[in-house]
């Protein structure tokens, strides 16, 4: 594959990655969302591979196994299945209505491109145009979990915060060390756990997961 | 030195399997305390006899950054007097921490009093910033458990509490100065800086320097109780179980003032000549307010621990005068200055301990706090009652004792002052030294106070118990201080010339061919026709006038006869009609009234007889630290108010803090483009 090609095939993905995460922002039903959530990795993981192949960085191909078994497979599962115990089937209500957080999310993105353009004159990478949707990825999964008052989504929000850090990684230096991307997969499954465990705690306590209901735990004065 | 670590090692896996048996758990522990303490005694005693320097790097703690430990002169002296005061106060513990058995478990007692020693000769041992740290806030939390042992009262949990808040405020302090030390040293690039080794070997520029003094001085101040930092001592050492309280007065004020040894003249070594002035000052009001504050107190502990800021007062009045003398390049007057530092660190850990051992005996005998409801105890206690006037002695500088030894020294250095040339500190010092007459004066008037009030008269409590004497291991404990502070008062030229080792390193240079030019008999600390003390001809003296007078009194049968006390011929005497603790210290009250917040308020109380008779009175006293109203209600005041302006802020929904995480984000962002 040539490195033009590449970089074509790359900046598919990116944008494709960008519109899973406006699809994670307005999609409402928890379904929908795990699975969006889902893809969102697998083209991740995708975008992964390809850039390890042209840039020669062989130890990407561990990162993108490690996202495929991960966020593609094994935290929607986990997710899919707090979600069938807890019974959560209503529909995910937001802050903000679906219009204006479209609106404050395509703001972020021109912000992203007008940050990250002197980072786009200075890098000679085949990715350095995908370093703006990364950065957009990030802020638009903030974005989300702003937005949502439902815990689980709050956490595909940080998850697909995630993703956008290890996007912005794999494109604007090929990656980081694999020892520091073992240590985040390993921290990601832990934090999925703890997140499990909590929800529990807070469905019981609650009878609810609208992370509205925490605001009873503030101090009164 | 190992080989202590490795009893204290043991004494910790040995509490795992004699918990169950509190009695053996007491008697093993504190043996083991000791026998531990005694082998860093005896390491330190070595080190400094041969002038040795040993250097450990343990391949602990943070990958990269190994522990390193340095046992040279200075660590070795401190290593000494921490070790022989913790023997002391180990053989003590056997007898005193059995007090506690039935009442409460003891288990966690000896626990962190052996985490508590641990970290003492940790300090002392550190060479490098991180292991300092981790050492220093091993000893502050050890210390902090030990005086939350008795939890139950809300006295001692506001005590601990406030204790931990002023270390951990000093602790700040401390490690801020190092980390600046630290940055020197590698330019700020590189955390290569934190062993002390290259902290030595970096160059200072002066503010730099200047400002890790000050923070150094400060963070150090606040555990060595120096005014206005001292709160905490008075609280915390009389809720405290009486033997730590002896270690926490007597040693671990000490690895402050080791602490500020180590910093000023090792780690930085050149300094202006106002650092000096500025550690004199605050040892002058440390001094003079401490005492002023004992007199007033009638808590017996309450009253040691502001005794202790006086003497942290003294000790630091000498290291001022030795760092001014250093700076202008007088070396020899600065290691006589150093030497009656460093002495009266030593004696002030071995009378002190004495007197918080015999408070605790007291203590442990009465079950009562306050002197107002003690009295008489010479007849119950006579070995306590003659082993706490040595200790009073001692402290009060009277000769043959060692108080009066290093006292003598540090007026010495105050009286060759005049060599200075700069104007101000010729109208300062002379002010300190007069200061200091006034401080010594007043110490001895305090203890007078404390002995006479506590152990002679008749006893207060309108309850009479049985008073029984200590048993035997707290007397062997307080003898064997006893008799260290009658060695230290009568052999001081042997000890001078031991400690040469440590001024010479220290300020370059040392006094022992001058102060035993005329033989160990004669200490003469700079020339013999300025100034000399024979403490054994003086002791031998005051021996022979003892015996004479003795002899003379008891020669004959009969001279001595023992009646009722005669009152001018009035009959209903009664232990009330006494001098008490208050009334002793009213006329000083009196004269220094505008340095304390006294509140004072008289009752006519209504007259039951008849009105021929007087009124009877009810007088209550209430003296309040001025410190305390001055600089720490404001402080706190000022927290509460910032913390509940902040507390608006606190929302308890989630989205909000994201968005002020996100709101942080992008506008760094902005900046960073």
């Amino acid at each position: 594959m040539n490195p033009t090609a590449a970089a074509q095939l790359n900046s598919l993905l990116a944008a494709l990655i960008l519109l899973t995460a406006f699809a994670l922002v307005v999609q409402r039903r928890m379904n929908a969302l795990l699975h969006i959530f889902a893809w969102q990795g697998f083209l991740l993981a995708v975008s992964t591979a390809i850039v390890g192949f042209v840039g020669g960085a062989h130890h990407l191909y561990i990162s993108s196994f490690l996202t495929l078994g991960i966020k593609v497979i094994l935290l929607p599962y986990i997710l899919h299945l707090l979600i069938h115990k807890l019974k959560i089937r209503k529909e995910v209500d937001s802050v903000i209505n679906v219009p204006t957080t479209m609106m404050i999310g395509i703001i972020l993105v021109i912000y992203s491109y007008h940050l990250t353009a002197p980072i786009r004159e200075l890098s000679t990478l085949v990715t350095r145009s995908t370093i703006a949707v990364a950065l957009a990825t990030f802020m638009l999964g903030f974005l989300m979990m702003i937005t949502r008052k439902h815990a689980v989504a709050q956490i595909i929000g940080f998850l697909a915060m995630e993703n956008g850090l290890l996007f912005a990684a794999t494109s604007a230096t090929y990656g980081m060390p694999l020892v520091v991307e073992l240590g985040v997969a390993l921290d990601l499954l832990i934090a999925a756990f703890i997140f499990g465990m909590f929800f529990f705690h807070i469905s019981t306590t609650f009878d609810s997961l609208d992370v509205d209901q925490m605001a009873r735990l503030k101090e009164e004065d | 030195m190992a080989a202590s670590f490795a009893a204290l090692v043991l004494l910790l896996v040995l509490t795992i399997f004699l918990r169950r048996s509190q009695r053996l758990l007491i008697t093993a522990g504190f043996s083991l305390a000791g026998l531990a303490s005694f082998l860093a005694a005896g390491a330190g005693f070595l080190t400094v006899a041969q002038g040795m320097t040993f250097r450990i790097v343990v391949p602990l703690g943070l990958p990269d950054l190994p522990f390193h430990l340095r046992l040279d002169v200075l660590s070795g002296y401190f290593l000494m007097i921490i070790g022989l005061l913790a023997l002391f106060v180990s053989i003590y513990s056997i007898g005193y921490v059995r007090g506690f058995l039935g009442v409460r478990p003891v288990t966690s007692l000896v626990v962190f009093s052996t985490f508590f020693l641990a970290g003492m000769f940790l300090v002392v041992l550190a060479d490098d910033a991180l292991f300092f740290m981790i050492a220093w806030e091993l000893m502050a939390g050890a210390s902090y458990y030990l005086v939350m042992f008795e939890d139950e009262r809300l006295e001692n949990r506001r005590a601990s509490f406030l204790y931990l808040l002023v270390a951990h405020v000093g602790a700040i302090a401390i490690l801020l100065s190092f980390g600046i030390l630290a940055g020197l040293t590698t330019g700020f690039q590189g955390f290569e800086g934190y062993t002390f080794d290259a902290m030595r070997e970096a160059k200072h520029p002066q503010a730099l320097a200047t400002a890790a003094f000050l923070l150094a001085f400060f963070g150090f101040s606040a555990k060595a109780g120096v005014i206005p930092l001292h709160i905490w001592l008075p609280e915390a050492h009389p809720v405290a179980p009486s033997n730590v309280s002896a270690l926490m007065s007597g040693v671990m004020l000490k690895t402050a003032i080791y602490g500020m040894m180590r910093v000023i003249f090792d780690l930085i070594g050149v300094f202006p000549w106002w650092w000096g002035a500025l550690v004199l000052v605050f040892g002058l009001i440390s001094a003079v307010l401490g005492v002023l504050y004992a007199l007033l107190q009638h808590d017996l502990k309450k009253l040691l621990a502001y005794s202790s800021v006086e003497n942290i007062g003294i000790i630091l009045i000498s290291m001022g005068l030795s760092m001014i003398f250093a700076s202008f390049g007088l070396t020899v007057l600065s290691a006589l200055a150093m030497i009656a530092a460093l002495y009266h660190t030593l004696n002030h850990a071995m009378f002190k301990g004495l007197l918080f051992m015999g408070a605790g005996t007291v203590l442990h005998a009465t079950h009562e706090r306050s002197m107002e409801k003690m009295g008489g105890l010479i007849k119950f206690m006579p070995w306590t009652s003659a082993l706490f006037l040595v200790g009073c002695l001692s402290i009060a500088a009277l000769p043959p004792f060692n108080g009066f030894v290093s006292e003598w020294l540090t007026y010495q250095a105050f009286l060759l002052s005049p060599a200075l040339t700069n104007p101000l500190l010729n109208l300062l010092v002379p002010l300190g030294a007069a200061l200091l007459a006034l401080t010594s004066a007043l110490a001895a008037a305090l203890f007078v106070k404390a002995y006479g009030v506590t152990f002679l008269g008749h006893r207060r409590s309108r309850h009479p118990a049985v008073i029984h004497e200590a048993p035997w291991s707290m007397r062997i404990a307080m003898s064997l201080a006893a008799l260290a502070c009658l060695a230290l008062g009568i052999f001081p030229t042997y000890l001078i010339h031991w400690m040469d080792p440590i001024t010479k390193f220290l300020v370059g240079d040392t006094i022992s061919s001058s102060a035993a030019g005329f033989g160990w008999m004669w200490l003469t600390p700079i020339a013999h026709d300025r100034a000399s003390y024979s403490a054994p001809v003086v002791f031998v003296v005051i021996l022979a006038v003892v015996a004479i007078t003795y002899l003379l009194l008891h020669s004959r049968a009969g001279t001595i006869r023992r009646g009722p006390l005669w009152g001018c011929g009035f009959e209903g005497i009664t232990s009330r009609m006494q001098y008490t603790a208050m009334s002793f210290s009213m006329p000083l009250r009196r004269i220094f009234g505008f340095l304390f917040s006294i509140k004072e308020k008289v009752h006519h109380l209504p007259p039951t007889t008849h009105s021929a008779f007087p009124g009877r009175l009810q007088y209550h006293l209430r003296v309040r630290d001025r410190a305390w109203i001055w600089v720490y209600q404001p402080i706190s005041d000022a927290s509460f108010w910032i913390s509940r302006r902040i507390g608006r802020m606190q929302h308890g929904r989630i989205q909000v803090y994201l968005i002020y995480s996100f709101v942080t984000i992008i506008v760094l962002l902005i900046f960073s483009r």
